[in-house]
């Protein structure tokens, strides 16, 4: 990039693509591409096959009960709309509580927004500490009044990793439902929703090497099955009347119109990829690489590190961090510049940076295929962001 | 693209130096402008009286490429009249837009030309039009006054 050797830091953002992925989506619309779901021949039988196999893989992947609690759906933004529009509008009531942390992605918070204003409900934040932590004082706000906990797995501003099973305890206990995001976890640790204690999880394929395009919700049976259709039209129903329809049983009930049978099938081989790397050594890697990074970032003056710093066990790859006196987008034009791609900007979490009391952060996020070449090349990059502004460095 | 085309000397004096970024006295049109998807914001303050810009000023937040820019714009639009101004909002966005790169047409653009190969930079386009796009619609009376 820019004549210089690339240096891709903005992995929480999306990640680049294995061969096997790009060649499994190849393979399927050169030799088994035919519309799911209706057709009577052989063709889109297979089809149909390839995307119900792919639909089981996420199952087992996930570890939900069923192949039926796994919606497909276009990334974790819609798979946490599904659930606002279907579950929020419809089961919440005036004066009840929606709490999530303040760090929440855009995703994760205006559905919610949008939930709280129609039904007169209130949104409740929790705030992260210092080290980007959820104190148990925090908890101590979700109350009998909560009806919906939604949080993310992994902050992808702070890259804390929330102690979800524990959050989740709490709120079940006063009878609320669980919504987590796990876009940013799914693609660096096993993630099983029982584990988890989740009630509805979502996450994006394309930021764990799947295709953009295809994303998951997984709902509990009983949950999905008592909610009405979110998108409405062709595949999703049973019968239809001039006046009036009855609708498909799970998961078609929230698969309106031709799927993404490509982008599951990529997604199916993401899955294979990732495990037969393994997220043990996913993990070790990225621990490795993540010590690195902050220990360098802690040698370059004038840097400013967001969320936990010391207890590197809690968080993941994900770095944010401002240059003093310099905004991020110069920050980032000038890596640009020597082929260091990182984001600049508020991360669609602007409560969180108002609460950081900041108007933007940069952010350098890792992932296991990066190396130290990388990271040595940000480092020397970002030494010389001050000097191009004349600031000194 | 090199850096030292865009990061050059103009654009970081102007960043660094808080010559115009200030309120000024009773100004006649006070507007923001906002780069939602980066969150930059500005307000530009424009006293006018019998048609010319007696005084100009911004404050805000935003990157080197926006502050300065809006800065180099109040040095050039200070004095001149609102038509004057107007031209000169076209002129930059079409230098900007890569729409006009002949040197002599440029001329009236001063300082501003520095940042000529911002052009080349589609992802900080928006942030070298943000103060102009501002006065633009501040003499267009687009928006309704806000403090």
């Amino acid at each position: 990039m820019n004549g210089k050797r690339l240096a891709y830091l903005d992995n929480a953002a999306t990640v680049q693509r294995p061969v096997p992925v790009l060649r499994a989506v190849d393979e399927f619309y050169r030799t088994e591409n035919a519309n799911p779901h209706r057709g009577l021949y052989e063709l889109s039988v297979k089809a149909t096959e390839r995307y119900e196999n792919a639909r089981h893989t996420v199952k087992e992947f996930i570890g939900a009960d069923k192949d039926c609690e796994v919606i497909f759906t276009r990334n974790a933004s819609e798979s946490l709309n599904l659930v606002a529009y279907s579950y929020g509008l419809n089961f919440l009531h005036e004066g009840d509580e929606i709490v999530l942390p303040v760090s929440e992605h855009h995703s994760n918070l205006v559905p919610w927004q949008m939930v709280a204003q129609a039904k007169g409900a209130k949104l409740v934040y929790l705030y992260p500490d210092k080290e980007g932590r959820l104190t148990d004082d925090e908890m101590e706000k979700i109350t009998p009044k909560a009806k919906i906990l939604a949080l993310a797995h992994v902050s992808n501003v702070l890259g804390s990793v929330y102690p979800v099973r524990k959050i989740a305890d709490k709120a079940h206990s006063v009878g609320a439902v669980v919504v987590v995001d796990c876009a940013q976890s799914i693609p660096h640790f096993k993630v099983n929703v029982k584990d988890l204690g989740a009630d509805f999880m979502a996450f994006s394929g394309h930021k764990m090497m799947a295709p953009m395009g295809i994303g998951v919700l997984y709902g509990r049976e009983e949950l999905l099955n008592k909610m009405p259709p979110f998108l409405r039209g062709g595949e999703m129903i049973e019968y239809v009347h001039e006046q009036s329809a009855t609708f498909a049983p799970l998961p078609q009930k929230f698969e309106a119109g031709t799927q993404n049978v490509g982008g599951a099938v990529g997604l199916e081989a993401a899955i294979h990829y990732l495990q037969k790397v393994g997220y043990d050594k996913i993990a070790e890697t990225e621990q490795a690489l993540l010590n690195y990074t902050l220990d360098g970032l802690a040698e370059v003056p004038h840097i400013t590190v967001y969320g936990g710093t010391k207890n590197r066990r809690d968080r993941c790859g994900v770095i944010s961090f401002n240059v003093d006196g310099v905004h991020p987008h110069d920050v980032a034009s000038i890596l640009d510049a020597d082929g260091v791609a990182i984001r600049a900007g508020h991360h669609c979490a602007q409560p969180l940076m108002d609460y950081l009391g900041v108007n933007a952060t940069c952010r350098a996020s890792l992932y296991f295929y990066n190396t130290r070449e990388d990271i040595d090349q940000f480092l020397s990059s970002l030494k010389r962001v001050r000097g191009w502004l004349g600031l000194g460095t | 693209m090199e850096l030292n085309q865009i990061y050059t000397q103009i654009l970081t004096e102007h960043n660094n130096s808080k010559r115009n970024k200030h309120h000024i006295d009773s100004p006649t049109a006070t507007l923001k402008g906002v780069n939602p998807s980066c969150g930059d914001e500005i307000s530009l303050e424009l006293r006018v009286k019998d048609g010319v810009i007696e005084d100009a000023g911004f404050t805000g937040i935003g990157c080197a490429i926006s502050q300065a820019s809006a800065s180099i714009m109040i040095d050039l639009i200070k004095g001149k009249t609102v038509e004057e101004a107007k031209k000169l909002v076209k002129l930059f966005l079409g230098m900007i837009k890569g729409e006009i790169t002949d040197e002599k047409q440029l001329e009236p653009l001063d300082e501003a030309i520095a940042l000529k190969d911002v052009a080349h930079m589609p992802a900080r386009v928006k942030c070298a039009v943000l103060g102009w796009h501002t006065l633009e619609n501040a003499v267009e009376g687009k928006k309704v006054t806000e403090e």
